[in-house]
């Protein structure tokens, strides 16, 4: 039996939402700016969509866009900011622990003219508040800072922070990555002062190829895809209507039953966490305390063996993990979230991130650390020297 | 449209130094040669003096032919050509001025007719037809000059049992064509040398056959289906690849328990020539082949190689030895193995790397050290026995 533990790097899409892509695909797929009653069948899709995320996020309807993706999404999110308010101010802060689509659009600003603060983390993958808040000036445009980091699962108070920005210049504009959070985690963004906030559809069972992005109305933002005005031509391009109509499906599961989903995703992780760490020598927690760190995230540092040789042993047993973000798995960076948070590059190379969803159970986990307790002990007899 | 018919001529070169058994190597190529073009439509491939024909029966893409043919070792030249079935000698000149119009725009340039008469029959001698055509050429594109010692341009007429004209020849690899030289087994790894290297010994004509050791989960299966994608890629050249993937894992981690780390390189390599060695018996291969080069690492010193060569009675074919690294990489570049060699999967010899292994290793003590390796026996046969057997045929015969 398959036991897949990888949900931070994708999850598998709900059954009923990949049933209602294909519906759309196959019947619906009238292009939502005909004006046709083709056109208006597929329109509906996107504006349930809308009302769906408008309503979970407590926003306005017109404020929810769809992107191709998370990277997308934040892509728009920088770019779109830095190029609106470039007579503003060009000075961007960020935080030392972000996803690369975040981290990588901002380093080409700052290769072209922009200022960047990057605030450093505390062991917890927390920054100081205070040193945010003194590295707020009037030039400061965008403060980008993501909910929930995807490799240590260290929860950022976002709303302390968006107080702290908009105490201290109320122009700067607050961009949050909650590519990790959404479906997991309460996110207010009119309440926490967020103005910007990134979405993935793959993250939260709807399929891959689907982004959302929430965008406060009070806000200009320049486009980075031109072309047919569509979703008022902040993103252009006919919409992607399958996807959108299942990612909003996703969604809506998702917050229908959430106080107790979250529960129980707690409950695995501890669950997983107590039983490693109790039973299996030489093995830590990275990052934040299990119970402050996001729900579905939990990554384990098993000490004198390699990270990616235990997730290949694994695998064999049809158990899937990751060594650490997957979108980077091929490439050891030596700059990410472990290093950030103080590791050293053998620790980082030790970790693995045993990722949850809903539909994982206490059995799969047992199974897990049954395996485990059998693997490790082999695999660190043989350690490079 | 010209109604000119089209064909290849396809050159050989050091087939044709060949004595008695020349015969055998040219049917060799020539079945190459037909299982390649085949792909691309209808053609009759034949033999005459010297010279293999491709002549199409149906249409094909011209650019697709060349980039096949220009693959297959024992071919140094390919000729598009035009064929005349009728040899009436009017007819011969008009269609060499048909056929210098098609191939060529503005006539800029000296050019020389040369002329062979295989068919001696033929009422005008070799010369004579040279300065018939060559006449009948400048009379009708006055823009032409000749130049006898060094024209830009020659254009060959060849009477045989039928008449040929042409005037370019793209280069093909040389070599020798495959099968022709027995065959060997190829030690493939995921890196950059043994690709070439087994490329090389196709080009002297030797079939291959590989061997990859595959320690999962020490290494991904990325890492085999790289060392498989680079199998493909060879085979385009060499044909068919036979790829047996060896488990490797417990061989590893018995050494790594019982050996000093220093010598572990050292010892992995004999054991993986001892398996190699006894695949290749067991499969008609007559040699082994790596990609080893003097001093590249710690196990290709002299010392290193005399060592790991000791456990072996096959002849190793070590085509890179005196290469540089960047001539390696070349050579990987221009058989387009080089992007997918570099891909960042490790391999079994990258696992368990001491920090200081020996660079001079006696043999004596390796062979004390191999002495505690009491099962390795049993090991090595149990390994044979679980080998994956892996097909690679280049895309043409999917």
């Amino acid at each position: 039996m398959e036991i897949y533990l990888d949900n931070g790097a994708t999850t598998r899409p709900f059954e009923e939402a990949i049933n209602l892509m294909c519906k759309v695909f196959g019947q619906d797929y009238g292009n939502p700016s005909s004006l046709h009653k083709k056109g208006f069948q597929a329109e509906k899709y996107i504006l349930k969509s809308k009302d769906i995320f408008s309503k979970i996020l407590k926003v306005n309807k017109k404020e929810i866009y769809f992107t191709s993706g998370g990277t997308e999404s934040n892509n728009l999110a920088i770019l779109g900011i830095a190029n609106a308010y470039k007579r503003t101010g060009k000075h961007i802060i960020t935080t030392a622990i972000e996803h690369s689509s975040v981290k990588n659009t901002i380093n080409y600003l700052g290769d072209n003219d922009y200022e960047i603060t990057v605030l450093p983390v505390d062991s917890d993958g927390l920054i100081d508040l205070e040193q945010l808040r003194r590295n707020i000036r009037k030039d400061t445009i965008l403060v980008s800072i993501m909910h929930v980091n995807n490799e240590i699962g260290t929860i950022m108070p976002i709303e302390e922070i968006g107080k702290i920005i908009k105490e201290k210049n109320s122009e700067t504009v607050f961009h949050v990555d909650a590519i990790q959070s959404f479906g997991k985690l309460k996110i207010y963004p009119k309440k926490y002062n967020i103005d910007i906030l990134s979405i993935s559809g793959h993250k939260f069972h709807a399929p891959k190829g689907i982004g959302v992005i929430y965008i406060n109305d009070n806000i200009k933002i320049n486009p980075i895809i031109y072309g047919g005005f569509q979703q008022n031509g902040i993103r252009s391009g006919t919409e992607n209507v399958p996807g959108i109509a299942a990612v909003g499906y996703a969604a809506e599961r998702m917050y229908d039953n959430i106080d107790c989903n979250v529960k129980n995703l707690y409950k695995l992780k501890e669950h997983l966490a107590n039983r490693i760490i109790n039973e299996i020598p030489d093995t830590y927690v990275n990052g934040i305390q299990v119970d402050k760190g996001a729900p579905h995230i939990l990554s384990i540092r098993f000490d004198k063996l390699r990270g990616e040789v235990l997730l290949h042993s694994l695998e064999e047993k049809d158990i899937f993990v990751s060594t650490g973000s997957a979108c980077s798995s091929n490439k050891p960076s030596k700059t990410g979230p472990l290093q950030g948070i103080g590791l050293s590059n053998e620790e980082a190379l030790s970790t693995i991130r045993f990722s949850f969803c809903i539909n994982n159970t206490i059995e799969e986990l047992d199974t897990c650390v049954e395996e485990l307790k059998k693997i490790v002990p082999v695999l660190r007899k043989f350690v490079r020297h | 449209m010209s109604k000119l018919k089209k064909a290849f001529l396809i050159k050989y070169g050091e087939i044709a130094l060949k004595g008695k058994n020349r015969y055998i190597f040219e049917n060799i190529l020539v079945e190459h040669i037909r299982r390649t073009v085949k792909h691309c439509g209808d053609f009759k491939v034949s033999k005459e003096q010297g010279r293999i024909f491709i002549e199409p029966f149906s249409d094909y893409d011209y650019e697709e032919v060349i980039e096949r043919l220009s693959k297959i070792f024992g071919i140094v030249g390919i000729c598009p050509v035009i064929v005349l079935d009728d040899m009436d000698f009017e007819l011969v000149k008009q269609s060499a001025l048909e056929y210098m119009k098609d191939e060529y725009e503005d006539f800029n340039f000296t050019f020389k007719v040369d002329a062979r008469r295989a068919d001696k029959r033929y009422p005008l001698n070799s010369m004579e037809i040279a300065c018939e055509v060559g006449a009948y050429l400048l009379d009708n594109i006055p823009q032409l000059k000749v130049d006898v010692k060094k024209p830009q341009v020659k254009v060959w007429v060849e009477i045989r049992s039928r008449a040929y004209i042409y005037s370019k020849v793209i280069k093909g690899l040389g070599g020798m064509p495959v099968g022709s030289n027995g065959k060997a087994m190829l030690m493939l790894s995921g890196g950059i040398d043994s690709p070439v290297a087994g490329y090389l010994v196709a080009k002297r004509g030797v079939k291959l056959d590989a061997v990859y050791y595959h320690s999962h989960p020490y290494t991904s299966d990325r890492a085999k289906q790289k060392v498989i994608d680079l199998a493909k890629i060879v085979s385009k050249y060499s044909g068919r690849i036979n790829l047996n993937v060896v488990p490797f894992t417990d061989i590893q981690l018995y050494i790594y328990e019982q050996c000093p780390h220093e010598q572990l390189t050292i010892i992995m390599r004999r054991i993986m020539m001892i398996i190699a060695e006894k695949i290749a018996e067991k499969n008609g291969a007559l040699a082994l082949v790596t990609g080893e080069s003097i001093g590249q690492v710690a196990s290709q010193t002299i010392q290193s190689l005399t060592t790991t060569n000791a456990v072996c009675n096959m002849p190793v074919f070590r085509p890179l030895i005196g290469f540089d690294k960047q001539e390696i990489v070349e050579i990987s570049e221009k058989i387009e193995t080089y992007e997918t060699s570099i891909l960042p999967y490790e391999d079994c010899c990258t696992i368990f790397v001491a920090k200081h292994p020996v660079t001079k290793p006696s043999l004596k003590s390796i062979i004390r050290s191999e002495k505690r390796l009491e099962k390795i026996d049993e090991m090595i046969e149990e390994a044979i026995n679980n080998i994956e057997l892996v097909k690679i045929k280049p895309d043409e015969e999917e």
